[in-house]
């Protein structure tokens, strides 16, 4: 990962304001954020590690963890709940077998909260590998409970 | 061939737009992918391109094809532009949304689209800026702060060079017209950000997208690159967010994009004079923005003539949650909260009776439908105890638990709060607390149990059984004889704590949070366990 890095910087440059571009980029190559690469990114940017260790724990978006195979991102905002989230954000960590915030420990999928994907009105939403999905109710759980199988 | 037209907005594609355009494809049409025309009860939708027009058919599935390309499909509607929905709306903002092909130049100057940034680089700066203040543009963000006042701070300010900032953080659930113009009509956008540019003298702009609108950062990002050489010497980059919600307050915002925790800082100084890598910076939300290039082209007259009160020109609301036709209304301010929710929503899509509606976000206030003769103005909502926001309005059935909502608002700043003020950091936690301990006070002085016990007892062992977790060690560690669990202290409490935040915190995160708190509080009192109203609803 220390040549993407700096691979990356040769091309985007080296300001500190590239540091969420960068840290974005490390997560989209890598999966997720390694503490071990916080060294490298902040020798690239000329930063100090404990300022690049704030920024990756400040975002929601970075993790420090390889998430799973595949990712369900479940609106629990005001609008979902509306429409039922609450109800179906449980019945998802059942069908799912993983809490909310968690990742299954075969690693097969992580359910994630989000807050809102601006899809209010055909609510309740997820984002499941990144493809939106409204209307989640009992059958929709089911596909996509298929879906992450795979 | 035949030209058909289906939405590629998010919201579209969550319901299977996707699928629709590839069964019109594969029958032979010419398929334009467009924005959504903003009503999301008839999407997936499918306009037909005849010699009568375009005609509407929605909501279509992929097997509809061959029935609507037949023309007896029952889900035939005709014209788009003719359903009440639509032609009670004043569409300055989103004329072209749902209509063009997004990314196509031809499409949006065919539209009128460059009018006015042509307009605008016909005129001097002060005058483009005199336009803006002239049409009464108030900042669509949500603080509703004159933007002509703001241009001008940045372009008297001596210091350079200066910046153009949208913030496209759009994070109050319940809002979505940001991303719909982003994804439907990008153009809108960048020449809303080239006449900023042009007024002010800024030669560079970011927009700060959230990163939860993927499909508006990659259209933005195309748009940028397809628009360059219309918009040059001014340049443009997308800047993704990270899932902080805070970020879309303005000073969280650009440190953000300087690569920095997205902390609020202390105003003064204000953004116009020290803001993104401390130059002058005009930051204004997607719909401000987006509302200059009408402004500039048909003048600040034809917007200020709409509106009411101090709230001059059109406000895209967005009808959200729990409502029947769902989806993204612009008219001009004045309209009351009732004839959005039940004339143009349609009531709830349970078709339950409605219970409340959250107006501006999760930092709004809860109304109940008592309060539905309120005009959408700045003033006359943030007299009434509420804001504007957005323009996001949610609509609860009765189902909705009041008390569960408080509790979620406090609960939503605690995981949000960027830490840098003690009201918003450690309140917000506090807060999620006294919810827990009022919401088991109420359920047990409800739930019938073999052997009444004392109302302090019963609350703290009631919770401490459901609870468990942090909540049970939190009581524990704090001795929970000695904490009065009785509704009315944990009440005063409650609004002790909203005081504190509301007078105490840096930004609106932690400011505003106490508004659904304390309006679940006042408008829903039964919900917290109160057997009598606590304060008179609307005064």
């Amino acid at each position: 990962m220390d040549a993407f890095i700096e691979g990356w910087v040769a091309v985007h440059g080296d300001g500190r304001d590239q540091l969420l571009p960068l840290l974005h980029a490390v997560q989209e190559e890598a999966g997720y954020i390694d503490d071990a690469l916080v060294p490298a990114i902040a020798r690239a940017l000329n930063l100090s590690r404990a300022d690049v260790h704030g920024v990756v724990t400040f975002y929601h978006d970075f993790r420090r963890t390889a998430p799973g195979r595949h990712v369900v991102k479940l609106c629990r905002a005001e609008s979902c709940q509306a429409r039922g989230g609450a109800a179906i954000e449980v019945e998802a960590a059942q069908r799912l077998g993983v809490a909310m915030g968690d990742t299954r420990a075969d690693g097969q999928v992580s359910l994630e909260p989000v807050y809102c994907l601006g899809l209010c009105a055909i609510g309740p939403n997820a984002l499941v590998d990144g493809r939106p999905v409204a209307r989640i109710d009992a059958a929709a759980l089911d596909r996509i409970a298929l879906e992450v199988a795979a | 061939m035949t030209r058909v037209y289906v939405s590629g907005d998010m919201a579209s594609v969550a319901l299977g737009a996707d699928d629709v355009a590839r069964a019109f494809a594969d029958a032979g049409c010419e398929v334009v992918r467009t924005g959504s025309r903003g009503l999301f009860s008839i999407e997936p939708l499918v306009e037909v391109e005849t010699a009568a027009g375009r005609i509407g058919y929605g909501p279509i599935t992929s097997a509809d094809a061959a029935a609507v390309l037949a023309g007896t499909h029952p889900a035939r509607f005709g014209p788009v532009d003719e359903l009440p929905f639509f032609a009670s709306q004043q569409r300055f903002t989103f004329a072209r949304c749902g209509v063009i092909d997004p990314l196509s130049l031809a499409d949006y100057a065919a539209h009128g689209g460059w009018k006015g940034l042509e307009a605008a680089r016909a005129l001097s700066p002060q005058l483009v800026v005199d336009a803006v203040m002239g049409s009464g543009l108030r900042g669509r963000g949500g603080a509703g702060f004159p933007t002509g006042i703001k241009w001008q701070t940045v372009l008297d300010a001596p210091a350079s060079p200066k910046y153009i900032v949208c913030n496209a953080d759009e994070g109050d659930s319940g809002t979505f017209a940001d991303r719909m113009l982003m994804e439907g009509d990008p153009y809108c956008l960048i020449e809303g950000m080239a006449i900023a540019a042009h007024a002010v003298g800024a030669a560079h702009g970011y927009i700060y997208i959230r990163s939860e609108y993927p499909f508006a950062c990659s259209t933005m990002r195309a748009a940028i690159e397809a628009s360059a050489h219309l918009v040059a010497p001014f340049t443009l980059e997308v800047r993704e967010g990270a899932g902080a919600y805070v970020c879309g307050e303005e000073t969280a915002l650009l440190d953000s994009i300087e690569g920095k925790r997205g902390q609020v800082r202390a105003k003064p100084p204000l953004p116009a004079i020290k803001g993104l890598f401390g130059q002058p910076t005009v930051i204004n939300n997607v719909l401000s923005l987006a509302a200059v290039p009408f402004i500039l082209a048909e003048g600040a007259e034809a917007y200020a003539a709409v509106g009411f009160g101090r709230s001059r020109g059109t406000m895209p609301v967005q009808l959200a949650g729990n409502v029947q036709h769902g989806g993204l209304y612009e008219i001009g301010f004045g309209v009351t909260l009732g004839e959005l929710v039940n004339d143009i929503g349609g009531g709830t899509a349970s078709g339950r009776p409605v219970r409340a509606v959250q107006v501006g976000g999760p930092l709004g206030a809860y109304f109940p439908p008592s309060m539905f003769h309120l005009p959408f103005d700045y003033e006359a909502f943030a007299q009434a105890g509420g804001l504007i926001g957005h323009a996001g309005i949610t609509v609860f059935d009765d189902g909705v638990d009041m008390a569960h909502m408080a509790r979620f608002a406090m609960e939503f700043c605690a995981a949000e709060s960027c830490g840098k003020c003690t009201p918003c950091r450690i309140g917000s936690t506090r807060g999620v607390e006294i919810m827990d301990r009022i919401i088991a006070a109420r359920d047990s002085a409800t739930a019938v149990r073999p052997e009444p016990v004392e109302g302090r007892a019963r609350a703290s062992t009631g919770s401490a059984r459901t609870e468990g977790g942090y909540l049970g060690k939190a009581l524990y560690s704090r001795a929970p004889d000695r904490i009065d669990v009785s509704l009315e202290a944990q009440t005063t409490l409650l609004r002790d704590l909203a005081d504190t935040m509301k007078y105490g915190s840096l930004c609106a995160l932690g400011g505003f949070t106490p508004y659904p708190v304390l309006s679940a509080l006042d408008y829903f009192p039964e919900d917290f366990g109160a057997t009598a109203p606590i304060k008179e609803a609307a005064e």
